[in-house]
């Protein structure tokens, strides 16, 4: 993917990096991903995929965290 | 009277949570996943709470003790987490600790190669107690990295007490003990920086915060307990009833179920 167009963190490639643009998320799941360091303007690293695709395990200010599918596609991104 | 009611009235509250009458106090050691915190509460106890390199390993809360200049001091092993507000069990067991347990201090442990991403959990401790410690934990390998951390000014902006640590070889340690003692003895008072919302909130809680008053008397923290109840917590709700009763809040307390949750992070 050598596009710069915007797409959601579960969309990136691994080692593709991403800067966190907007999260699409209202409530708890907001304040679950805020608390994680998905702040607008974070540079997030998909590192490793599980088998299954889901959970991914990304790179987020210093710490390794696995989301969600479901989580991942709510915050939207701008690969780097 | 009132002083003797307030002593009773806590030590009945933290039987929910840790029964160990002997000790003098009760410390939470709390912060982000794979900091170090069961490392530093093994150095202190001596006891072997299982660590690890990956992230999620303490999961029920273990406690143990250690003297220091002639107290006993109870330890308490929190599970690691990133926030205090989403409703893990682990977030739960962390936060109504640190509130309802009403430890005499808590240790925020936070791993100094990273630290921009544990201030935010420092926050949320200190939005809880005033009576927090920051644990600049692994710097040792901060330093091997060539992070260098100005922890005085650190200190001077969030007004608590900053200890660096490296608690796999047992440095920083004692300073660390003796902030503990000092602190839960009254001898220092941090001043946390608070988090100011906007005017429309600030009113809010200031109206709630004193309808409390009655209830909570001094303890537990009224501007906490208010902001939970603006967001409409249900969990922190339940818990407040568990720990204090549930004749504490009425119904109209609890706000109707079209309230949306955290309402005010939209
Ligand atoms: N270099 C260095 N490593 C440390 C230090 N403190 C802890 N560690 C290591 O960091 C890893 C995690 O330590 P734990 O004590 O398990 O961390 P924790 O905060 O209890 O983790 P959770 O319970 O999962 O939240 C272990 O491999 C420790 O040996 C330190 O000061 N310096
Ligand atoms: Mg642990």
């Amino acid at each position: 993917m050598y596009t710069t167009e915007e797409t959601t963190l579960a969309n990136l490639p691994l080692g593709r990096r991403g800067i966190v643009k907007s999260l699409d998320a209202e409530g708890i799941i907001r304040r679950r991903l805020l608390d994680l360091g998905l702040i607008p303007g974070t540079v997030v690293e998909p590192i490793r995929k599980s088998p299954a695709g889901d959970p991914i395990a990304f790179k987020i200010r210093g710490a390794v965290i696995a989301l969600r599918l479901e989580e991942g596609h709510r915050v939207c991104v701008r690969p780097l | 009277m009132g002083l003797t009611y307030q002593r009773s009235a806590k030590r009945v509250l933290r039987a929910n949570f840790v029964n160990s009458p002997a000790s003098d106090y009760i410390v939470a050691l709390a912060g982000n996943p794979n900091t170090g915190k069961s490392t530093v509460f093994n150095a202190l106890t001596g006891l072997k709470q299982h660590t690890g390199n990956w992230p999620g390993k303490t999961v029920i809360q273990a406690y143990g003790n250690y003297r220091y200049k002639g107290k006993m001091i109870t330890l308490v092993d929190l599970p690691g987490t990133y926030s205090l507000f989403t409703n893990s069990p682990e977030e739960e067991v962390a936060r109504d600790f640190i509130c309802f347990g009403e430890p005499d201090v808590t240790i925020v442990v936070v791993d100094a190669t990273c630290l921009e991403r544990n201030l935010n959990f420092v926050l949320q401790v200190m939005e809880i107690t005033p009576k927090t410690i920051m644990c600049l934990n692994l710097i040792d390998e901060a330093r091997r990295r060539n992070i260098h951390i100005d922890y005085k000014k650190l200190q001077d902006k969030l007004g608590v007490p900053v200890i660096p640590t490296a608690a796999r070889n047992g440095e920083g340690l004692n300073q660390l003990k003796d902030t503990v003692n000092r602190l839960a003895s009254g001898l220092i008072c941090p001043n946390p920086r608070q988090l100011r919302y906007e005017d429309s909130i600030e009113k809010t809680i200031e109206e709630l915060a004193a309808e409390l008053i009655p209830t909570l008397q001094d303890r537990i923290n009224k501007r906490w307990i208010a902001l939970r109840l603006i967001e409409g917590d249900y969990s922190v709700i339940a818990s407040i009833k568990k720990y204090l009763g549930s004749s504490t809040f009425k119904e109209e307390f609890e706000y109707g179920t079209d309230t949306p949750r955290m309402g005010c992070f939209k």
